[in-house]
């Protein structure tokens, strides 16, 4: 069974009022993950020992491995996005849903504190990749980033319930080279909060 | 809209400026430091054969000097690494000290790739000629043969970085890649030319589809420059 890109939970043009324009959306959803997720299928036919396996079976196997880097680069991205989308809504960003407020304020000290940690990781990933917001092992809340395709299910690192793309296609459009103010904009008009306390609910 | 002191890594506004001198205060201020952001030698539109003005204009004018800005706080308080020429530190980078060679090789190299980036465009492509070209037919079997080696590399880069020809004082050529700012002077070999992959390089013009952004890029190559480079490198004369 082929991988195949899932549907945006929005319109493209959805999210323009906040930020991330219509043709953001239409390359980023329909040409890098739809590459994503072309190439991924094209490994898996090719090799009889990733058939039948699941995305994240795919992910951990093939991280680390130099010889199976064109698999995890696609794989993990194809992870990446398929979590992303959902992580933001039209209108999103306001006032956390009232369980992840007393969890992130729990971990972090205040909402502030984790946002500038979130915006941190984001900023300070240098090239292409992601920042995170994790549940650790240690059932703390944290925030990490990491490069290219790679993901916290790979690294081991927690369960992720939010991750923002950094790579320079998911932002140049709309804010060129200001990638913290895209990280802003992102937490303060983009993210999906309930979808959020949904994933730490299932972590 | 320009804003010259905000970079990627937020690195340009960290310096302790209570280590220099009030003369120099002034200068980071404007900003400054031993580096600085070299002119373009050809208008923004010089390369439009391959590259629109507007990218040049940013990528030259924000994502360049972001990496000078980076690099000039990352040495602040090092005086003697402050004095050293660019290809020196990244010569000597695994030498640097640990607190600031991560900033090094991202703003260093990020400072050397654009240098030496700028500096081969602004032709009309074509081929090289003389002790050039027959390297790269030594070297590659000819110069379609090399054309198509460099850009697999180019569009093997997966996510931020530069495919690079490197030269060595024989004047023997490779192609290699390279991740994010990482330059090949750090592992010791001098760069002939290279080409820029992260997205801010085509994103504007070409969004996704890089393949057509590296093809075109061979249109605005000045080979004659890469030439004197390629001489400079055998004189032991090449830096960045």
């Amino acid at each position: 069974m082929a991988f195949t890109l899932p549907s945006l939970p929005y319109a493209h043009d959805a999210l323009a009022a906040s930020g991330m324009c219509q043709e953001t959306l239409e390359l980023h959803h329909g040409k890098h993950h739809q590459a994503y997720v072309t190439a991924l299928n094209g490994f898996v036919e090719k090799d009889a020992t990733l058939q039948g396996k699941s995305l994240e079976e795919i992910v951990k196997l093939s991280y680390g491995k130099a010889e199976m880097a064109g698999v995890f680069n696609n794989a993990g991205q194809h992870w990446n996005h398929t979590l992303f989308w959902p992580c933001m809504k039209p209108n999103g960003g306001g006032k956390l849903p009232g369980k992840l407020e007393a969890k992130i304020v729990s971990d972090f000290g205040s909402v502030d504190a984790f946002k500038d940690a979130f915006k941190q990781a984001g900023a300070t990933q240098f090239g292409s990749g992601w920042a995170w917001l994790v549940v650790g092992k240690d059932g703390k809340l944290a925030c990490t980033k990491t490069p290219n395709g790679s993901n916290p299910l790979a690294e081991g690192t927690g369960t992720a319930i939010l991750g923002c793309d950094v790579w320079e296609h998911s932002y140049y459009l709309d804010f060129r080279n200001r990638r913290p103010d895209y990280l802003t904009n992102f937490l303060e008009k983009l993210v999906n909060w309930e979808y959020v306390e949904s994933l730490l609910a299932k972590a | 809209m320009l804003v010259p002191r905000r970079t990627l890594l937020g690195l340009g506004a960290g310096l302790a400026a209570s280590a220099l001198t009030p003369a120099l205060r002034v200068a980071v201020a404007q900003p400054g430091g031993p580096f600085t952001l070299p002119a373009l030698p050809y208008p923004f539109d010089a390369n439009e054969a391959a590259i629109d003005a507007r990218t040049m204009e940013i990528h030259h004018g924000l994502h360049h000097r972001a990496y000078v800005n980076g690099l000039n706080a990352a040495v602040a308080d090092h005086s003697r690494i402050a004095a050293m020429p660019l290809d020196q530190i990244l010569l000597r980078f695994t030498e640097m000290p640990e607190t600031i060679r991560t900033a090094i090789r991202n703003h260093g190299g990020g400072h050397a790739n654009h240098s030496m980036f700028w500096l081969i465009m602004g032709g009309r492509g074509g081929e090289p000629s003389g002790e050039l070209a027959a390297a790269i037919t030594r070297d590659f079997g000819g110069f379609a043969q090399f054309r198509e080696r460099f850009d697999r590399a180019a569009m093997g880069v997966f996510g931020s970085g530069w495919a690079f020809v490197t030269v060595n004082r024989h004047g023997g050529l490779a192609i290699v890649q390279r991740p994010n700012q990482d330059s090949p002077l750090m592992d010791g070999d001098r760069v002939l030319m290279g080409n820029d992959v992260w997205e801010h390089a085509y994103y504007l013009r070409y969004q996704n589809r890089r393949a057509e952004y590296v093809r075109n890029w061979w249109n605005v190559l000045d080979w004659a420059r890469i030439g004197e480079r390629y001489d400079a490198a055998k004189a032991g004369t090449l830096t960045i």
